[in-house]
């Protein structure tokens, strides 16, 4: 059972080179498992979805790019579509869906007020993209035929923008008062404060980007906005006991009995592989002590807490199927 | 030491025979930061790759072998703030305690310096601040007062795609400026913004001057210079929609925002101008940093090739946070191979320890030459950019000796 299950938004944020996009495609392929249909949206432009699945740039529009993860005993796994939402496409897809815009929606384009009004006015442009994804998490019946998904999974802005871009209202407030687009905005404040959307952070074991994302936990409990899980990513493997670990630290490992040990599995031993192996073991143990300390921090955030293994070789389409596994097992999807 | 590659050069046919294993020449940070021309250090990279960490060494690797340094870090970690006494944003540089001299300084110098101790300043930007001081400074107070207090402004300087790289250079020029007429410093090293494209903030200036140039600004201008008749149908049509879906205040607003800016924009141009030719300028000296994984060497690609066309002058590329290499020539499947054995097995007491550290060893094997496949693709595509590689410390850098520690590994120094 999902802990997660009643949502159907989730916001996957956290600090630049945490792993944030990997993180969101392995939760929607883990969300896909059993039957249902995933959409997958990314809002900055960098197609770093096409590139992790390994298919041609996206388009503004919904493509099927990968089955979710298989799992025993769960039947058939579903689908995850992708979608890369632009601001100018979105601004003219809602002109045309809700004001039908046709002439004047070309001379808004024209006049470069399309240009102007997603790259330059703040704040629309956050709307404009969090908007379509309201829009495909609300399906409604302007958008005809258009695929009602189980759960959408966004690949969010980093961490020290995620509460203002998710706080839309707010940042109109001062700019449009009053019309359609302002009630809009406190349309979709309504799904994103719900308890169907949820804000996962992403982290690695260090002090900035844990400090981080309880810093940005902190800010959405201020804006009223559901905090989810801390995804913790790259983690080191964990099977070295502590007495280990801590010789290890001082440097006092039993090298003879090591040695002994690679002698007895095969290995030629050399004084220069021994020490290596106790360098690598010192480096990994001081690691592995601060890993802790962040760990310790990290479950002090009061949130669920999912570890994902390193992967050494990257993340490549495998990869991230194995992170999926793993975000299932966790019981996050 | 600058990317530019000669047009005209053949490259010779290289058959499958020939092994051709890219290497790039070595990066001489010490050369850099010890010649008295390199008067500006710009660090840019795709976010979370150690930018501030790097400026931050950099900084003090160049004030501890006698340059005048200042640093102008964007958002540091807080303990690292902290230890160079910079936790409050006030936009001024502050001196940083606990420096002392390079070993054999600053006699090296040869009494080039008066100066009794190393120093260096470090501060923080503040980039709404830095936006209100160039509007006040180029506008009269009546106008700065309209343009500070319009909404649009409030939203504009404080998050404006683009407004946080744009102040960063901002701030680069002012400092630059100061530093010229008072002496002050003679190296000032810029940490750049985490930006969602690293490259932001050398179209920040660009995209500033062409939102005051765009078409739908000077339309909202044109009632206030012209006749009333210049409202076209097109502008009709146009405000109109606009109204319809953002109410009638927000045009209101605007267009007064509008025509405030366009007061001050010559001033704004001039500046950001100013400071693109600065960046371009000799004294100048890019260093893309990049972690050795795939999507931050593929911006740092993309960065180089950005700065070669814009003739912007290249010193380099740092990778940060390499996998130390091991030693020892076990391979990763032949310690795989010997760590299930003794797992199995479990002959010994520590033989769980020592499969352990067989598996560690593997991973470390593994890591080690997925990034070098990485940095050698990199080096055969961008031949002759001068790379240094930083292996990544055991624990996190919070003060002045880690930042000392990276600072000779950044000059490839450390024994």
């Amino acid at each position: 059972m999902s802990d997660w299950s009643r949502v159907r938004l989730h916001v996957v944020t956290g600090k630049g080179g945490t792993g944030k996009s990997t993180v969101a495609a392995s939760l929607a392929l883990a969300l896909a498992s059993h039957g249902k249909n995933v959409l997958l949206c990314e809002v900055e432009g960098r197609q770093g979805i096409a590139r992790m699945f390994d298919v041609d740039p996206l388009p503004y529009a919904e493509r099927r790019i990968a089955t979710g993860l298989r799992t025993d005993g769960d039947g058939p796994p579903g689908v995850v579509n992708a979608l890369h939402i632009d601001a100018e496409s979105a601004l003219l897809e809602y002109l045309a869906m809700y004001y039908r815009l046709g002439r004047a929606g070309r001379a808004l384009d024209r006049f470069g007020v399309v240009e102007f009004a997603t790259t330059i006015a703040p704040g629309v442009r956050d709307v404009l993209l969090t908007g379509k994804v309201y829009e495909a998490v609300q399906r409604n019946s302007r958008n005809r035929g258009a695929i009602e998904y189980d759960a959408v999974v966004l690949d969010a802005p980093p961490t020290g923008r995620i509460t203002q871009f998710l706080h839309v209202s707010d940042e109109l407030a001062g700019l449009a008062k009053v019309g359609p687009i302002k009630h809009q905005a406190d349309t979709m404040m309504t799904l994103f404060r719900s308890p169907r959307t949820a804000v996962h952070f992403v982290t690695v074991l260090e002090e900035m980007p844990v400090q981080e994302t309880a810093d940005g936990i902190a800010h959405l409990h201020e804006a009223g906005l559901p905090v989810g899980g801390v995804v913790v990513n790259q983690v080191r493997p964990r099977d070295l006991r502590v007495k280990d670990l801590a010789a290890a630290r001082k440097s006092q490992l039993d090298r003879a009995a090591i040695g002994a040990d690679l002698a007895g599995a095969g290995v030629e031993v050399t004084d220069e592989l021994v020490d290596g192996l106790l360098d690598e073991a010192h480096d990994h143990a001081v690691r592995r002590a601060l890993e802790d300390a962040q760990r310790k921090v990290i479950s002090g955030l009061g949130v669920p807490a999912y570890e994902l293994p390193q992967l050494p070789q990257g993340v490549d389409l495998g990869g991230l199927y194995e992170l999926a596994a793993a975000l299932r097992e966790g019981g996050m999807a | 030491m600058t990317a530019q590659r000669s047009p005209g050069r053949i490259h010779p046919r290289v058959g499958p025979l020939v092994a051709s294993s890219a290497t790039a020449p070595a990066l001489d940070v010490d050369a850099l930061l010890d010649n008295r021309r390199t008067g500006i250090i710009v660090c840019c990279g795709s976010g979370g790759v150690g930018k501030t960490t790097t400026s931050a060494a950099l900084a003090l690797r160049a004030a501890e072998r006698g340059r005048k340094v200042v640093v102008l870090t964007i958002d540091p970690a807080r303990r690292l703030a902290q230890s160079m006494g910079i936790e409050a944003l006030d936009n001024t540089p502050r001196p940083v305690d606990g420096l002392r001299w390079a070993p054999g300084y600053p006699d090296a110098l040869g009494g080039a310096t008066a100066d009794e101790a190393p120093r260096m300043d470090a501060m923080m930007l503040d980039m709404k601040r830095t936006f209100d001081e160039v509007v006040e400074a180029q506008a009269t107070p009546e106008k700065a007062k309209q343009i500070l207090e319009n909404p649009f402004y409030v939203a504009l300087s404080s998050s404006f795609a683009g407004t946080q790289e744009y102040m960063a250079m901002e701030k680069l020029g002012q400092l630059h400026r100061d530093a010229r007429s008072s002496g002050s410093y003679d190296l000032i090293v810029v940490d750049t913004p985490p930006s969602r494209s690293a490259l932001d903030f050398l179209d920040a200036p660009e995209r500033l001057s062409s939102f005051l140039d765009g078409r739908f600004v000077r339309m909202l201008l044109a009632p206030a210079r012209g006749p009333a008749r210049i409202m076209t149908a097109g502008l009709g049509l146009v405000t109109g929609a606009l109204s319809k879906i953002l109410g009638g205040q927000f045009i209101t607003d605007l267009q007064t925002f509008v025509a405030a800016l366009d007061t001050v924009f010559g001033g704004f141009r001039a500046r950001a101008q100013e400071t693109y030719a600065l960046l371009q300028a000799p004294g100048t000296a890019f260093l893309v940093v990049a972690a050795p994984e795939a999507d931050a060497l593929r911006e740092a690609a993309y960065f180089v090739e950005r700065l070669s066309e814009d003739r912007m002058p290249l010193a380099g590329l740092v990778v940060n946070r390499a996998s130390p290499s091991g030693q020892g020539s076990l391979s990763a499947d032949e310690a795989m191979a010997a760590s299930q054995r003794l797992r199995r097995d479990n002959t010994s007491p520590t033989a769980a320890l020592t499969a352990g550290l067989l598996r560690l060893h593997a991973d470390r094997v593994r890591m080690v030459e997925r990034e070098a496949v990485l940095r050698e693709r990199f080096a055969a595509a961008h031949p002759g950019v001068a790379t240094v590689v930083v292996p990544a410390l055991a624990s996190d850098v919070h003060d002045l000796a880690g930042l000392r520690v990276i600072g000779e590994l950044l000059a490839g120094s450390a024994g």
